[in-house]
């Protein structure tokens, strides 16, 4: 199981980072913006992507259509772990197909309840 | 003060006014010209009274602001500078806090699963010497092994109280850029008080000269479309607000409701 982490911010990569790790999700990597994670995704054979919204070039958001828009990537589950909180942005993530959505401040166990329901719908 | 030369104006546009029917009723447009020269000559008085006032002001705020490009100490005076760089001092105290609770976190984390993976395997094989069921020379291996655990565990345990304390000492940011923070916010409101004083100038320059701005376009001005896939950071007062979810569990009814 091989994860990419999108945050600009570094402590809170190492933060999810380390949630993961606790998981048994040894094999991470990460992205500082979508428009890094983006080719990382299409030349990487990760299973799965934690990113945040707000980031400077490109935006969670855009990285989870540009994913969707991608044949080889289209079904790689995805997770928005983000501060962004109104009832619209839920809504847009889901309609651009998002698999999860935790919102900042989040607790371990939000992260692992989320990631769980992912690979059980994922699986079955 | 600011309202001496608008109600200068406006007294003598009261006072002539009767006076200029009057004589429009009688006829007498010489009379009538004469009173309309007159009010506005107190009108264009008035006029370059506020401008100059407005000048002035403009002149002090930018004073005040240490903004002015054409000074030469102006990048090391500005408070708006300075104010950035005091931002940016939170930015990296709050980065270097967070990321020495993580180190030391990372570094406790360890400790913790030896101590408890090896009371585990202990208390096996120490059950298992409770209940009789122990070779003695397996018991000299049992009794080495407590031997290295007890004092590991203390080595570990002092390592992990200083760990704590160095945690909670890296808190102390929170004291330095909590009082930075609300510099910025004095400063910002010292700037806005100023600004609103600018505007209520020009608002009588306005009133003088008799020039009406519809609110209705500059609203639309300021509602410019947002970009909503730029997202907008945290909700500050996401109780106050209907379209703000407020937990984890408002997220999660609202994406149930959508068919997740």
């Amino acid at each position: 199981m091989k994860i990419l982490i999108v945050d600009d911010f570094s402590t809170m990569r190492r933060i999810i980072k380390n949630l993961l790790r606790d998981l048994g999700f040894t094999n991470t990597a990460e992205a500082d913006d979508g428009a890094t994670a983006l080719p990382m995704l299409q030349s990487g054979s990760f299973d799965f992507l934690v990113t945040d919204w707000n980031m400077p070039i490109m935006s969670g958001l855009d990285l989870l259509r540009e994913v969707r828009a991608d044949d080889k990537l289209k079904h790689l589950p995805v997770l928005m772990v983000t501060a962004e909180a109104k009832r619209d942005q839920i809504i847009t993530a889901a309609q651009a197909g998002v698999n999860g959505y935790v919102v900042k401040p989040f607790t371990a166990e939000t992260l692992k309840d989320k990631i769980e329901k992912i690979f059980e719908r994922v699986n079955g | 003060m600011q309202h001496d030369n608008n109600s200068e104006f406006e007294a003598a546009v009261a006072l002539h006014a009767p006076q200029l029917q009057q004589s429009f009723a009688q006829g007498d447009l010489q009379e009538a010209t004469r009173i309309i020269a007159q009010i506005s000559r107190i009108r264009e008085r008035t006029l370059y009274l506020e401008v100059g006032r407005l000048t002035r002001e403009l002149h002090n705020a930018i004073i005040d602001f240490d903004i002015d490009p054409r000074n030469p100490h102006a990048q090391e005076m500005s408070q708006i500078t300075d104010a950035s760089e005091r931002l940016q001092y939170v930015v990296n105290m709050t980065d270097q806090a967070a990321n020495s609770a993580l180190d030391l976190v990372e570094k406790s984390a360890p400790l913790v699963t030896y101590i408890s993976y090896e009371a585990q395997s202990l208390t096996a094989d120490w059950q298992r010497f409770m209940r009789r069921d122990m070779q003695a020379d397996e018991f000299r291996l049992l009794a080495k092994r407590i031997d290295v655990f007890l004092l590991r565990s203390l080595h570990d345990s002092d390592q992990l109280s200083a760990n704590l304390n160095e945690i909670m000492m890296a808190q102390g940011f929170q004291d330095l850029t909590g009082q930075v923070i609300k510099r910025v916010i004095n400063l910002i409101a010292d700037i806005e008080s100023n600004l609103l004083k600018l505007v209520a100038m020009a608002g009588q320059v306005d009133r003088v000269a008799g020039i009406e701005h519809s609110t209705e376009d500059l609203r639309k001005q300021n509602h410019k479309k947002k970009n909503s896939n730029a997202g907008e950071g945290p909700q500050i007062h996401a109780d106050k607000l209907d379209d703000v979810v407020t937990d984890q569990v408002d997220v999660d009814d609202l994406l149930s409701s959508l068919g997740f």
